[in-house]
């Protein structure tokens, strides 16, 4: 039996969400008000009975979720946020004691992971063994919740009210990332991989040891910008030019070749808006103007990085 | 080679500036049609992944309620008092100080913060209360490139210290990918070759946040500039 498994979480994010529908359903003032509703309820049906339903009507709801997205049938509710000078003066009242539950967070998932989950209490187990960091880190938040509300001494409904405030800001851009790794399993499935590795080694001449570095670094780095996930673009790219031409043909230094590898797949997401929730997700979370001024901000250090990437790759891949 | 046509309409989506969530799908679908899936078995597939990826949202649905509620009680106005009380803090010197301790601590298998958890509730504040209390009210040009530099910060921390920590999902992917292919890697081996792009990225976010206070102080200007009587010939 496992205490806090990830379909218990999974029943308390879809509460959340049911809290969120049925608030926009009540708002007479909210302009979308049965959209926004429908969006939110529907999200927490597939979190409450995802295993339950089969993945044909599953597929074919997210489908209707993104119609709702790209119709704009859903929208945040203009509500006022909490009167300025009520929030100074509970910043004045509460003092440092207001950064207490966010620690918690933090210090109850690592605590949990490292000590916790280790001790055996016999047939019971606390965390799913799959996803022990993901369980401690619920557990964190929900003991954050707890303490939170002693510490600020508001009623138990303000932590609903206030994170649906704040999923309504970020909106359908929730669900990309999601969303993309569906799309990256996919491209798998379509063998999109092996086409794109032919055609690299056809047109590149890899036989220089340079070259071949240097085509693997900035494939792994262009693919993750198409797929925004470099976990996605690793396997592919490993197999196609890293694996044939780095390590078998010029003998290079598998780990060294897939460490740097990798990272210079992560320059990538610095650079792309398909790595929404690094890059699109956060600039709503801080209400800029501009969806992309953090990709804008990211592309110097991802170039610069991945320039040193590939001269990194060349130095050592061949000599350790 | 007609399979590509996914990664086409993926371009194309954003270059016209589609919903994102219809472009993927739409990429999906068209990738499984030219692979000769059905319709249906696309969308099958679809959300068959998009259940089993459950997961990936499930940290911002339960971290929201509590960071909402403590912004709510001055979350924001207690991190921003505390900066201003720190002397010869930048905002570059906020955003770079950040990024290194999120590197440092994720590098140790500790993950803090986070674009919901620390950079809209503590850092973006703390870097507009610093370049605040020395440029005076700021331009909103200026808050917007202080708040993107914030986030970038987090994503540079994260994504180039998490790969010298073994137990972390690329390292494993990496391991998994080279066991499957029969070649002996150890994870040891994958971690520490991580350490010195990792020290590239350290160096790339201090220049880049030294950049970001010339470039307030530059905007600040700009926008003091009209105001300024012109001198006399």
């Amino acid at each position: 039996m496992t205490l806090l498994s990830m379909d218990t979480l999974y029943v308390i994010a879809g509460l959340m969400l049911v809290f969120v529908a049925v608030g926009a359903a009540r708002n007479r003032s909210h302009k979308h008000r049965f959209g926004t509703a429908l969006f939110w309820g529907l999200l927490a049906v597939i979190y409450f009975f995802g295993k339950q339903i089969p993945p044909l009507i599953i597929g074919w709801t997210v489908c209707g979720l993104a119609i709702l997205a790209a119709g704009r049938f859903l929208s945040a509710p203009k509500e006022s946020p909490a009167d300025p000078e009520q929030r100074a003066a509970a910043a004045v009242r509460l003092g440092n004691r207001i950064f207490l539950p966010s620690l918690v967070i933090p210090i109850t998932a690592v605590v949990s992971t490292v000590i916790l989950a280790k001790i055996p209490l016999g047939p019971v187990q606390l965390f799913d063994a799959k996803q022990p960091t993901l369980a401690a880190l619920g557990l964190g938040c929900l003991l954050a919740m707890v303490i939170g509300l002693r510490v600020t001494g508001a009623a138990p409904s303000a932590p609903m009210r206030e994170g649906s405030r704040l999923l309504h800001m970020i909106g359908w851009a929730l669900l990309l990332p999601q969303l993309l790794a569906a799309l990256g399993g996919i491209f798998a499935k379509a063998g999109l991989g092996t086409i794109i590795a032919d055609l690299v080694a056809q047109v590149f001449p890899t036989h220089h040891p340079f070259v071949a570095v240097a085509v693997y670094c900035i494939s792994m780095a262009l693919f993750t910008i198409c797929l925004g996930n470099a976990f996605a673009a690793f396997p592919v790219i490993t197999l196609g030019i890293g694996l044939p031409i780095i390590v078998q043909q010029h003998g290079g230094n598998p780990a060294i070749m897939a460490a740097i590898g990798m990272l210079s797949g992560y320059c990538g997401t610095l650079m792309t808006p398909m790595a929404a929730n690094f890059n699109v997700v956060p600039a709503m979370l801080l209400e800029l103007h501009d969806p992309h001024a953090v990709i804008k901000v990211q592309i110097p250090m991802g170039l610069t990085i991945l320039m040193a990437n590939i001269f990194l790759l060349y130095f050592c891949v061949y000599r350790f | 080679m007609i399979k590509l046509l996914g990664l086409l309409v993926i371009a194309i989506g954003f270059a016209v500036r589609a919903n994102a969530l219809l472009v993927v799908i739409a990429a999906g679908i068209v990738t499984g049609l030219l692979s000769g899936m059905s319709l249906n078995g696309v969308v099958e597939q679809l959300g068959k992944l998009f259940v089993e990826n459950r997961y990936m949202t499930l940290p911002v649905i339960l971290i929201v309620p509590v960071i909402g509620l403590l912004e709510s009680h001055g979350l924001r106005e207690r991190a921003e008092t505390l900066i201003r009380r720190i002397r010869n803090a930048t905002a570059g010197r906020v955003v770079f100080l950040y990024c290194i301790i999120r590197q440092i601590s994720i590098a140790l298998g500790v993950s803090i913060g986070g674009h919901a958890g620390a950079v809209r509730p503590i850092v973006a504040p703390m870097a507009e209360g610093a370049a605040q209390s020395k440029h005076g009210p700021l331009p909103e040009k200026a808050t917007e490139t202080i708040r993107a530099h914030a986030a970038a910060a987090e994503n540079m921390g994260n994504f180039f210290g998490e790969d010298i920590f073994i137990a972390v999902g690329a390292v494993l992917l990496m391991k998994g990918f080279f066991d499957a292919q029969n070649i002996e890697v150890s994870v040891w081996a994958l971690a520490l070759w991580g350490i010195p792009t990792a020290i590239v990225a350290a160096v790339v976010m201090a220049w880049r946040a030294r950049k970001l206070d010339r470039r307030i102080a530059e905007i600040v200007a700009a926008e003091a500039q009209p105001q300024r009587p012109e001198d006399a010939p």
